[in-house]
């Protein structure tokens, strides 16, 4: 059980946490919005970080899986469940069928493609108002409810978003240790080497963009129903950068990574709300920073420190006199 | 069909324009391989200084002339603080670099100049001249005609001036060009102050009809970028070509489908160029190296 001793320790401390603060702002309510993140910069990591295949699009998959429910539960009066799936089932089709023609690209192309894909969406959100709301958006989503019990409360929200959240978070780690997982790191190692070892790569990265485009549509849904409300706003452009910048931030690859960005990336507006209208400009620099100086990223540099640090103890153990 | 000749007046203007942009993009990509997302903030800063130095008191064309030189500042600026530093950066943290080098730079522009939208005068007169039925501002010709002295410039630099010659032999083989004793450093340098003066001149030449504030310049940026895949990435006439094209198509795709549709069709425009010729119009493709 060691690979997954990280794990329990951050299941332990998540669920902890609401029974001693239960009432405390950063617990129920910002804690809300970091497990949404944090879901979303898994499924992205497992595109960027395990297959090496960069996103700056990723904010598409998450505002249909919002809109979707918010559309089927209110102008149909579906059920918000099948709601929530039919808007996965409609993402992990329209995701199949860009994979193919998008995956093909490499590097900045890629970029390109998945910036328009993510630009065009949020321009259909805009400007569908018959459909979407137009700008306003739309609000009043019927509440969600467990076996009869609606989730109405901050506190049992974050029972249900940090389950998910749990789940995604083990999903990335098991895959990491699997045969897609190191198909997957083959492909971002060397794409022609990955096929030469017999890995049909264009299905898995493929499949890996339609797992993580799934996890950021049901994301969208939680979302979506948690605020009551959705509208473009919250799926721009510059959200799909945000969820890049976790990523990278905690370190690429690394699904703890990904943890500790999102959670970053989230506490940092109510951090720097104090300083008003030098947030944008502080934004920007401590991710030129941390880009310059840490490229591997805040989780994976301390890792590695930590790890050359115990190895250098354990050599020393052995030589020395004891 | 005057409509379609009003289209093309307005699209050849805004193509202008995207053809800047991405001339300037190019220039850093040829030179560094960096996507440089801060493009369209140099568009922005130029026009901006411009318009509080006239605000203060300086005459038109020194403001011009002072705002184009600020822009390049910050090019240089750019290039020495944030790209230097990040030697043997990949791709995608180099994407992540400038991303927020443009962030860091609205955030100081909103600072300084805060979030309301200003315009600057016309260059001239502005009369509408009739053109059958369609009309023509004196701007757009001001925009068209400076738009085409500055790309045979830049052109007649990198063909005919030995410091032109320097940096396209860097973009080629850094190491090549630095063995024949080209200081590559400044050449990259160079790069930047060049392509952030060229998004400066954009910003001066379209103010006057669009306006600015301290965020237009993100939109400007990501259509230099497709303007510059449309023409295939790292060719500079190609890019020009490119970002003309992308103008006229999005001005007559917006014209006659929907005009809240415009950066859509601009997108969608370039993914299907992604999808099919992804090397641009005047791209050559790319072999990988294993």
């Amino acid at each position: 059980m060691k690979r997954l001793s990280g794990f329990v320790l951050f299941s332990a401390i998540c669920l902890i946490l609401p029974l001693l603060f239960p009432d405390n702002y950063y617990v129920t309510v910002v804690g809300l919005t970091i497990f949404i993140n944090i879901i979303l910069a898994v499924s992205l990591n497992l595109l960027m970080g395990y297959a090496g295949q960069i996103s700056l699009g990723h904010a598409a998959f998450f505002g249909l899986g919002a809109y979707s429910s918010a559309i089927l539960t209110i102008k149909y009066g579906l059920n918000p469940w099948i709601a929530m799936l039919t808007g996965a089932a409609f993402v992990a089709g329209l995701s199949y069928v860009l994979s193919r023609p998008i995956l093909k690209l490499k590097g900045h192309y890629l970029a390109m493609a998945t910036l328009g894909l993510g630009i065009i969406v949020h321009i259909f959100f805009v400007q569908a108002d018959e459909l979407t709301g137009g700008p306003d958006g739309i609000s009043g989503l019927p509440s969600l409810s467990i076996m009869g019990m609606a989730i109405d409360s901050d506190l049992k929200w974050y029972w249900v978003l940090c389950s998910c959240m749990l789940l995604s978070v083990l999903f990335s780690l098991n895959i990491a240790d699997s045969r897609a997982g190191r198909a997957l790191s083959a492909v971002h190692g060397s794409e022609i080497a990955a096929q030469m070892m017999g890995i049909d790569t264009a299905m898995v990265k493929s499949h890996i963009f339609v797992f993580s485009a799934l996890m950021a549509s049901f994301a969208g849904s939680l979302f979506a129903h948690q605020q009551d409300f959705v509208s473009p706003e919250s799926f721009s452009f510059f959200f799909s950068i945000e969820l890049v910048t976790m990523v990278v931030l905690g370190g690429l690859g690394s699904t703890f990574g990904a943890v500790i960005g999102a959670f970053i990336l989230s506490i940092l507006p109510e951090v720097l709300i104090v300083f008003e209208d030098f947030e944008v400009l502080i934004f920007g620099a401590i991710l030129m920073v941390i880009m310059i100086f840490l490229p591997e990223g805040l989780f994976v540099a301390l890792k590695n420190k930590v790890a050359a640090f115990v190895a250098k103890r354990q050599e020393e153990g052995v030589d020395g006199p004891s | 069909m005057d409509q379609l000749l009003q289209f093309l007046i307005s699209g050849l203007t805004v193509g202008s324009i995207y053809a800047l942009v991405a001339l300037g993009f190019s220039i850093i990509y040829n030179a560094s391989d960096v996507v440089n997302f801060a493009q369209g903030e140099f568009v922005m800063i130029g026009a901006m200084s411009a318009i509080f130095l006239i605000k203060a008191g300086v005459s038109y064309p020194v403001a011009a002339i002072l705002a184009i030189l600020i822009t390049a500042a910050v090019g240089l600026a750019l290039d020495k603080f944030a790209i230097e530093p990040a030697k043997n950066a990949t791709v995608v943290s180099t994407i992540i670099i400038t991303i927020g080098a443009s962030i860091f730079l609205r955030g100081a522009a909103l600072l300084i100049w805060g979030k309301e939208i200003y315009g600057l005068p016309p260059f001239t007169t502005n009369d509408p001249i009739k053109i059958g039925s369609a009309t023509i501002l004196p701007q757009n010709l001001w925009v068209m005609l400076g738009t085409g002295v500055t790309v045979f410039a830049v052109k007649y630099f990198f063909d005919h001036t030995k410091m032109g010659k320097a940096i396209l032999a860097c973009s080629f083989n850094k190491k090549a060009a630095y063995l024949v004793g080209i200081n590559v450093r400044r050449m990259l340098l160079v790069s930047y102050g060049l392509s952030a003066a060229l998004g400066a001149a954009a910003g001066l030449l379209v103010t006057p009809i669009t306006f600015m504030s301290y965020n237009a310049g993100v939109m400007l940026g990501l259509k230099g970028f497709c303007a510059a895949i449309l023409g295939g990435m790292g060719n500079s006439m190609g890019a020009v070509l490119g970002g003309i094209l992308l103008g006229i198509v999005e001005t007559v795709g917006a014209g006659f489908i929907s005009s809240g549709y415009k950066d859509a069709i601009a997108f969608f425009v370039i993914m299907l160029v992604l999808f099919f010729k992804p090397s641009g119009i005047l791209g050559k493709g790319e072999t990988e190296r294993v």
